[in-house]
């Protein structure tokens, strides 16, 4: 018994509910325990990891110290026992091309490096084919081809090229990103090399938002580790290819997640948002050829390779093509990360995947794609979760945030939130936004007292109008999705 | 917390990447905060003005410019966590410690914190740094309690 090795998860949603206590309790009964990222079944955390003796990889949800003695006792037959590994609906049912290592070893651990081995002799524009056939799309929010990024930045000619990694994962609803970084940061460090090499990019960032403190000191581990090994600098695994990657920490801004907001704060100034055009992969960091790109999509980038561009995209629905890492979080039961191919509804998501609400009563709302996302109702949950199905219903997927609310939920109150989000974060450089959040959260007070009929309302949908036609960026441009989502489905909340 | 060398942090970050920003990030990550005087000594060091410096230190939420107080308290506002009874907990929050968001005393400072990544096992805060979960099920004394020790006299 005394060589046994137990898996227990160390990102912080895992050490939130007690993961420390529960591995010092494994480690007290003499187990060999290995501290591991997250499956993302954060429903189940702690979630213990085990062989037992007949061989088979059984899971074991929400362990706590006391439990430990009695699941050592009785293996399997334990109350929290939710079977072998591999038979777990939950995990079973996804599909991870991303996430496929996440959760299964410690994020130091050094692995396989296959799929960059297999692009240092290949000629860059080639690389790019590949992404091009996978028909990989940004997972930051916006869905842009890939493709159209990297070729950007090869062709444009330039002393200096630049990666940036958006990891300001400011989305409410959404920890892809951190579950990511926390365990298993090095496929963010392939990826990201792989397409320095196809862009001729020599130099990195990974701009990183300061409430992941864990993720930051994972990731700085990583990269440390990543030079030791001859994975990063000069002259990448024996190779010709030289790529530095650091590690950049935000100061707390929602707005620095908009890619030129983020190079404003990278270059170490208020990040203030800059007109487009010049996009980035013309202009970007120091006025430099430079791609932007979420988490996701540069950790997408290893399995593409490794598997190929044409299977790759025979995954979901194209044009939504691949995989994509879904959160969902909120009122829910089982809440986490859940990795599957585009096409699936939102109902196989909220109720099956999830259980329906964590409270017991009626889902009356979803909200999709993070702060800036619609509000749908129920009759909206058997659409397929594709970019082209979404827009149509006048919704956007963004980073993959699925927030569930019950029937306890105020629209008119969310209504009021988004306005206030807005003015929160804005970054106050145009009038539409920077005022217009004001107003659009007196109004919706207002209606909130009681004070408020078909004038105000007819007020706030100016107010949007004009925020979406004339914002200078999508904070002011988006703020009337959810405002309007909310109105147009649940009106009878704003009559009061 | 004690006074840092707040010179020789600015000039080591001088000449690098984003440097006015991590310097004063990082003068706040070792005090706490950054006063008008740091501030001073930053926009030295870089060798821009004063005004340029302030701009940035007021737009960072992370930038603080009063010393905190011994017991941080941080609840997550968004989403995700008010579909679950965030907005409940804030105000049980605010009753216990006698402060509003975004206020602070002696004893303790409330902040609002758009999203910490928990959204699936919320309502979610932080005290002093430390993640809390399932805040509507947490024994709310206790919990304050419990980390008022780390930090409070
Ligand atoms: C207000 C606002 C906030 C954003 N926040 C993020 C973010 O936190 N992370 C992210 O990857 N993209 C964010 N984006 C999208 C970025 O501007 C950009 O499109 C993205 O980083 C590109 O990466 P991708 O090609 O992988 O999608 C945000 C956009 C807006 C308008
Ligand atoms: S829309 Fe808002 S966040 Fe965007 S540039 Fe204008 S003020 Fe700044
Ligand atoms: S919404 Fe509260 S932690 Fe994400």
């Amino acid at each position: 018994m005394a060589s046994t090795r137990v898996h227990i998860p160390q990102d912080v949603a895992a050490v939130a509910s007690g993961a420390d206590a529960v591995a010092e309790a494994f480690a007290a009964a003499g187990l060999d325990v290995v501290r591991t990222g997250s499956r993302g079944g954060c429903w189940a955390e702690p979630m213990v990891e085990m062989a037992e003796d007949s061989g088979t990889r059984s899971v074991w949800r929400n362990v706590t110290t006391d439990d430990v003695p009695e699941i050592l006792k009785r293996g399997s037959a334990h109350p929290k026992c939710l079977g072998a590994l591999d038979a777990i609906d939950w995990l079973a049912g996804q599909h991870r091309v991303v996430f496929d290592r996440c959760g299964t070893d410690h994020p130091l651990a050094l692995p396989p490096t296959v799929a960059l081995e297999s692009c240092l002799d290949v000629a860059p524009t080639a690389l790019i084919d590949e992404i091009e056939t996978s028909g990989l799309r940004g997972r930051g929010g916006a869905g842009f081809p890939a493709h159209i990024k990297w070729r950007t930045v090869r062709d444009t000619p330039a002393e200096q090229k630049y990666l940036v990694c958006n990891a300001d994962e400011g989305d409410s609803g959404t920890f892809a990103d951190r579950l990511l970084l926390e365990g298993d940061p090095f496929r963010l460090i392939e990826g990201m090399t792989i397409a320095a090499i196809a862009t001729g990019a020599s130099r990195g960032f990974v701009y990183l938002r300061s409430e992941y403190p864990d993720a930051e000191r994972t990731f700085a581990a990583a990269l440390k580790r990543a030079y030791e090994q001859g994975l990063l600098g000069k002259g990448i695994l024996g190779s010709a290819h030289t790529f530095d990657l650091e590690l950049f920490v935000g100061a707390g801004a929602y707005i620095c997640g908009e890619e030129t907001s983020l190079l404003e704060s990278l270059e170490g100034r208020r990040g203030e948002i800059r007109a487009k055009p010049p996009v980035p992969a013309i202009a970007g960091l120091f006025g430099q050829p430079t791609v932007v790109h979420n988490v996701i999509s540069y950790a997408a980038v290893p399995g593409i390779m490794q598997g190929g561009g044409d299977a790759y995209a025979e995954l979901g629905v194209a044009p939504s093509t691949g995989t994509m890492a879904f959160q969902l979080a909120g009122n829910v039961l089982r809440g986490g990360l859940i990795e599957v191919p585009f096409g699936i509804t939102l109902a196989e998501i909220v109720e099956g995947y999830g259980g329906g609400t964590r409270s017991g009563r009626p889902l009356r709302t979803v909200q999709i794609g993070g702060p800036l996302g619609a509000y749908l109702g129920r009759e909206d949950l058997d659409t397929p979760l594709t970019y082209e199905a979404m827009a149509n219903i006048g919704a956007g997927i963004g980073h993959g945030g699925i927030v569930v609310f019950d029937d306890t939920v105020d629209l008119a109150e969310q209504a009021h939130y988004a306005f206030k989000f807005c003015e929160v974060e804005s970054c106050g450089k145009c009038t539409p936004c920077r005022l217009g959040s004001v107003r659009g959260k007196e109004t919706m007070q207002t209606i909130l007292d009681g004070r408020g009929g078909a004038r105000e309302l007819t007020m706030i949908r100016d107010l949007c109008e004009v925020m979406e036609s004339a914002s200078l960026c999508q904070m002011g441009g988006m703020t009337p999705i959810p405002v309007l989502s909310a109105m147009e489905r649940f009106p009878e909340d704003f009559k009061r | 917390m004690v006074k840092r060398d707040v010179p020789a942090i600015a000039a080591r970050h001088l000449g690098r990447v984003g440097g006015v920003l991590q310097a004063l990030r990082e003068v706040v990550l070792e005090q706490g905060f950054v006063s008008e005087d740091d501030q001073r000594v930053v926009a030295d060091v870089f060798n821009i003005s004063r005004a340029d410096v302030r701009g940035i230190v007021s737009f960072y939420e992370d930038l603080k410019t009063q010393p905190p107080a011994p017991l941080r308290v941080r609840i997550c506002q968004a989403e995700a966590c008010q579909a679950v009874g965030g907005r409940r907990f804030t105000r049980a929050v605010e009753e216990r410690l006698g402060i509003p968001v975004g206020e602070q005393n002696e004893r303790a400072s409330i902040e609002a914190v758009y999203c910490l990544g928990l959204c699936a096992q919320g309502p979610a805060f932080t005290v002093n740094e430390r993640p809390f979960t399932h805040a509507d099920k947490l024994d709310l004394d206790s919990a304050l309690d419990l980390l008022g020790e780390a930090g409070s006299p």
